[in-house]
């Protein structure tokens, strides 16, 4: 039981991004001694209120209590003199600093200015003792294997005596036994009546840890319940609770023969160690079929896209057949030569050059095909950016005009451009509509309807669940690298898809 | 009132702007600058000019090869000992072995192109940081050179089996570069220079490979996933950039008639000095061939300002230290 005052406790949470309303009235209290899951589908606002716990925001409304004290932290170091600790998804240690500088970072001990580090390593060494492992202080981080890294940076947390320690998918990157390992710390933790905030998209892992669960659904509280009165099902439902509505115009499809034929397909991380990002994945695309992926993050299904479309070089390896003949992609360039084209999740980062103008970044992967004997053609180019632009109905002032200075929605509209520009058979969408407003979503989407009716195969990459169900003719379901449910339009439900994703294995696979 | 009407005045405030605009602000200071401290008039004689662009041609034929590299994103640090290395082998070639220019010169810009290419080799395919590979490339360079002259200024003045020296004819492609034709009033270095503006803006404006080099600036892991060939793009622009140092290597030994091997100290840091004044962005991905010119001229005119006005070489390197911040600045980019 529960002692019956929270160590930490927020309530009345509302967050603005710009005009959006990311969390609205959201309450979560979490008790020393007792693991609590905060559980929703990617965009929740999970991450959003652990920073604000963080005092990585501190532009909210609503209250923090810590031990009964209001306080509104301005910066992660002022939540951690709190005693709240984040053990982030990407630790905050600095690679390549030895172990024990790395935990005296930012307050070394001292005596008349001199940093003491015999001292630091004597604590180090007792500290990481605590939590049953003895590396060598004295090594580089980056030597470390990342389980031990992730101990490190727990020990990090209880140095500053953290009381709420919260863990942001803590084990995605971990081995089963450095799972195991942690989950015996965290055990441990709760006995010492410290709390542990745990996010994570993995069922089972909820199952064995969670001692509550709260389960937050595009940035609304759905509530907090003890763990055995939330049963998968039941989880399942809270987080996805609303019914699938028909804003999505799929139009009837018209599949045609085969496109792309996968088998045994796989990706390396560079090291070529521990677990492919993609694991032996077949799969089939028709021509005129949209086929969905759905997964969390770090199911591999933008990997799985990045390497069909060449873009790891040799690091992906498999099978693959385009129009029955074999596809061997070592680079983009082969395979934008074959047909196919890749909308990356990002078009900041990889999609456009920001710099560059409307005309120059929607002529950018066709450029061969534009400028005969390697010279040049405006006026074509620009001809040929004006026609994708109506088509696209695409709204910008000029097409001159530099990518970067677009909103969201038409920078989306100019990377399709990109790629409609090449005229590709195949088209890979990794999170197309991802900050896009309502509008132009409605637009790409029928976009999607008219490509297929031209026999243009599709594949789908969406996290949000209402467009993955409803723009799918069919879906296959990833977890961890792997495929783990295939399901036609009329099985696919969400809570289907999400059990799948969650990396529930489905006996109809074998068929 | 509608402050989005165009204007005649919004339109040059528009305009100034620009980096092509702003550049131009920067160059009428400075020859306002010179009109007014001008050392009894030379400003408003011919003479000065002339001779601003015949000193400038050089700087410039280097500063475009660079432009090349620093819209990629990347630098080159080689600029000044390959083309000492150039100028040494050209010297050697065509004073002490008295090779025609028609072999020399295609060896010579052969040397230089060899050198682009193993920076760029190392740069683009090995991913070196460019500054890096090329600052080793600036030592190595800077040790052929050496070794090919033998430590020596490899002039007229030749040395015999026996120690004595012996005094050749200064060849021929020597002179024909260093002179100057329509009545004295333009220098062949000038010409070539224009020359080499104007091929590098057609391959930059108006070719494909330009446009990569842009792409490759602006987000090189987006242009990657566009087809753009990265590594082929990346590794000719620093090859141009070494055929362009190779040509005013060049023209170095033919008005000096010697091939220095300490020549090019420093070079490399006037060319960036140029390109950068000219509002060309250090980061890759903006800039252009016309902002080189802007900044050629800008510099090559502060230097004939100064050394017109014969400020002492000390008071000269301190303003020009502070000239190219204040130019700089003014270069910033402001959203408006």
């Amino acid at each position: 039981m529960p002692p019956d005052k929270p160590l930490a406790a927020m309530a009345g949470i509302h967050k603005h991004f710009g005009g959006v309303e990311v969390l609205r009235d959201v309450r979560f209290e979490v008790f020393g001694g007792e693991v609590h899951v905060l559980a929703g589908e990617n965009g929740a606002g999970k991450s959003t209120l652990i920073k604000i716990l963080a005092g990585v925001y501190c532009d909210f409304q609503g209250t923090i209590e810590i031990d009964g004290r209001r306080v509104r932290p301005r910066s992660p170091i002022e939540a951690r003199a709190m005693g709240v600790a984040v053990i982030h998804q990407e630790l905050s240690l600095v690679p390549s600093m030895s172990v024990a500088d790395n935990l005296f970072l930012g307050q070394p001990l001292t005596n008349r200015g001199l940093v003491r580090d015999g001292e630091h390593r004597r604590q180090a060494r007792t500290l990481l003792g605590q939590l049953g492992i003895e590396p060598d202080v004295n090594r580089a981080v980056e030597d470390l294997p990342i389980g031990t890294r992730q101990l490190v940076e727990i020990a990090k947390a209880l140095r500053h005596d953290a009381r709420v320690i919260v863990m942001d998918e803590p084990t995605s990157a971990l081995t089963a036994p450095e799972v195991e390992r942690l989950f015996a710390l965290i055990q441990c933790l709760k006995a010492q009546g410290r709390a542990i905030v745990y996010i994570t998209h993995k069922m089972e892992e909820i199952e064995r840890i969670a001692d509550r669960i709260t389960v937050l659904r595009d940035g609304l509280w759905v509530g907090t319940a003890p763990a055995r009165e939330l049963p998968t099902p039941k989880l399942i439902q809270w987080m996805i609770g609303r019914e699938v509505e028909s804003q999505f115009p799929r139009h009837q499809p018209r599949p045609g023969p085969v496109l792309l034929r996968v088998e045994d397909f796989s990706v390396f991380d560079g090291s070529r160690r521990g677990r492919p990002l993609v694991d032996r994945v077949s799969l089939s695309v028709r021509s005129g079929e949209i086929l969905g992926i759905g997964g969390l993050q770090g199911s591999g299904a933008s990997e799985l896209l990045m390497g069909l479309f060449g873009g790891y070089g040799r690091l992906a390896q498999g099978r693959a057949w385009l129009d029955e003949t074999p596809l061997a992609i070592r680079s983009p360039r082969h395979a934008i030569r074959r047909g196919i084209a890749l909308l990356t999740n990002d078009r900041k980062a990889t999609g456009l050059v920001l710099s560059m103008s409307i005309v120059a970044n929607a002529t950018m992967a066709d450029l061969a095909r534009l400028s005969p004997g390697g010279w040049r053609r405006p006026r074509g180019e620009w001809a040929a950016a004006a026609r994708l632009g109506r088509a696209l109905n695409l709204r910008a002032a000029s097409l001159g005009m530099e990518a970067g200075e677009l909103s969201g929605g038409n920078q989306q509209k100019v990377a399709l451009a990109k790629w409609l520009q090449t005229d590709p058979r195949l088209l890979l969408l990794d999170e197309p509509t991802r900050g896009v407003d309502v509008g132009a979503k409605h637009e790409i989407y029928e976009l999607m309807n008219q490509w297929t009716s031209r026999g243009i195969g599709i594949i789908l990459i969406t996290s949000e669940m209402p467009e993955l169900l409803a723009m799918s003719d069919r879906i296959v379901v990833m977890h961890r690298g792997r495929v783990t449910s295939q399901l036609s339009r009329e099985e696919a439900t969400a809570d289907r898809v999400l059990e799948a994703a969650m990396g529930k294995q489905m006996e109809n696979l074998a068929t | 009132m509608n402050t989005s009407e165009r204007t005649p005045l919004r339109a040059i405030a528009t305009s100034l702007g620009s980096p092509a605009g702003r550049a131009l602000v920067a160059l009428l200071l400075v020859l306002v600058l010179g009109g007014v401290v001008n050392a009894e008039g030379a400003c408003f004689k011919l003479g000065p000019h002339r001779g601003m662009l015949r000193q400038a041609a050089v700087c410039g034929i280097r500063a475009c090869g660079m432009t090349l590299v620093i819209i990629t994103g990347g630098i080159d640090l080689a600029v000044g000992s390959v083309l000492a290395l150039v100028a040494v082998s050209f010297s050697l070639m065509t004073i002490h072995w008295a090779w025609s220019a028609w072999l020399a010169a295609p060896l010579a810009l052969a040397i230089g192109a060899a050198c682009g290419g193993v920076s760029g080799t190392l740069a683009a395919r090995l991913r070196l940081q460019p500054f890096i590979a090329t600052l080793a490339m600036m030592v190595f360079a800077r040790g052929m050179a050496k070794w090919v002259s033998g430590g020596q200024k490899i002039s007229t003045a030749v040395q015999n089996a026996d120690g004595t020296y012996r005094y050749v004819d200064v060849p021929g492609v020597f002179r024909a570069i260093d002179s100057r034709i329509f009545g004295d009033n333009l220098s062949v270095v000038t010409l070539i220079f224009l020359a080499c503006a104007a091929l590098t803006w057609i391959a930059l404006a108006r070719h494909r490979w330009g446009r990569e080099l842009y792409a490759i600036g602006g987000n090189e892991e987006a242009a990657r996933l566009s087809g753009v060939p990265v590594v082929w793009a990346k590794t000719l622009a620093y090859v141009v950039c070494g055929v362009l140092v190779a040509v005013a290597g060049i023209c170095q030994a033919a008005q000096e008639q010697q091939g220095d091997p300490e020549a090019g100290m420093g070079y490399e840091l006037t060319a960036i000095a140029i390109v950068v004044i000219g509002g060309t962005n250090l980061m890759g991905g903006r800039g252009g061939i016309g902002l080189t010119l802007i900044g050629t001229l800008t510099i090559g005119y502060l230097d004939k300002i100064l050394s017109v006005n014969a400020v002492p070489e000390a008071g000269r390197l301190v303003l020009t230290g502070i000239i190219i911040v204040a130019a700089v600045l003014t270069q910033k980019r402001r959203r408006w």
